[in-house]
């Protein structure tokens, strides 16, 4: 049998949002998967949103809060037929609290098939400095 | 036999023998889990992409959500009526440096057959990638197509 490097991927549901905020749409409300890493100078966050164009991504940060946010346009055309679903669609949501202070002039975001790459770089006064004891 | 689509509306429709063990099969999964609780809406095939199928006239189209795959990363190959989708989602490393916070996106390789539920022209299966979005229109067989008869008078 050929060794493979890679795991096989399963199945896994897409989340819905337990409770939704006030909702002024209706439709199905997603939380998207995500990867947060940090290094000394910038937070970087990865999410999944797969049907979301660039335009129609709202990203908010205020006080510390940074809220995504997805619309999707529907795939389906008008003439077809639904003969089995496996997987619904929807908005998607998702909101954290930043610890750090961001540098709000210098946030970059990008969306490449449907994965959104946001860098959210830290100010310089969250940046760690190296404390070196003098010695008396 | 009726078969209850997505909006609800009763819909007739004739297909093979196993095709509606299938779909009673779909709606007993759906009715368990109408019962254990869980209001997923839809029932799962329990392998990698999940997919949704429609059809129109001309064509069946299949769609799934494959975010951060390249279209270069997709196999896609049609014989008979099945259609047969492999390949891999690459998680990039992101260095040695980086501490994590929340680590919810996964990478593997995956392969799947679907059985489409008519003939398909293996020759007309175009595929499209879109913002994450896998879309495969595979044109009906002509002898799968519905025909319109006039009625002479």
């Amino acid at each position: 049998m050929a060794a493979t490097d890679s795991k096989e991927l399963k199945v896994r549901e897409k989340q819905e949002l337990a409770q939704p905020a006030e909702q002024t749409r209706p439709g199905a409300v997603f939380t998207p998967s995500v990867d947060i890493f940090e290094t000394d100078n910038d937070i970087t966050l990865l999410a999944d949103m797969p049907g979301v164009r660039p335009e129609n991504l709202t990203i908010d940060l205020r006080d510390n809060t940074l809220t995504l946010e997805g619309d999707i346009a529907p795939m389906e055309a008008q003439k077809e037929e639904m003969i089995y679903m496996e997987y619904s669609t929807g908005r998607y949501y998702r909101q954290f609290s930043l610890s750090e202070v961001i540098d709000q002039a210098k946030i970059d975001a990008q969306m490449k098939d449907g994965v959104l790459r946001l860098s959210l770089p830290k100010v310089a006064k969250a940046t760690p400095r190296r404390i070196t004891v003098k010695a008396a | 036999m009726i078969y209850r689509s997505m909006y609800g509306v009763p819909t007739w429709k004739v297909r093979s023998p196993f095709h509606e063990l299938d779909l009673m099969q779909r709606q007993m999964d759906r009715l368990m889990d109408t019962l254990s609780g869980q209001r997923t809406g839809h029932v799962s095939a329990g392998v990698f992409p999940p997919i949704n199928l429609t059809e129109d006239q001309d064509n069946y189209y299949v769609r799934a959500e494959l975010p951060g795959i390249e279209a270069d990363k997709l196999d896609i190959q049609a014989t008979g009526n099945n259609l047969s989708l492999s390949g891999e989602r690459r998680i990039a490393e992101e260095g040695n440096g980086v501490r994590y916070h929340r680590r919810e996106r996964e990478g593997g390789s995956f392969s799947r057959v679907i059985t489409l539920p008519g003939d398909i022209d293996a020759e007309k299966v175009d595929a499209e990638m879109a913002n994450g979005i896998l879309t495969i229109k595979i044109a009906k067989a002509e002898k799968a197509k519905p025909k319109q008869i006039t009625v002479r008078h």
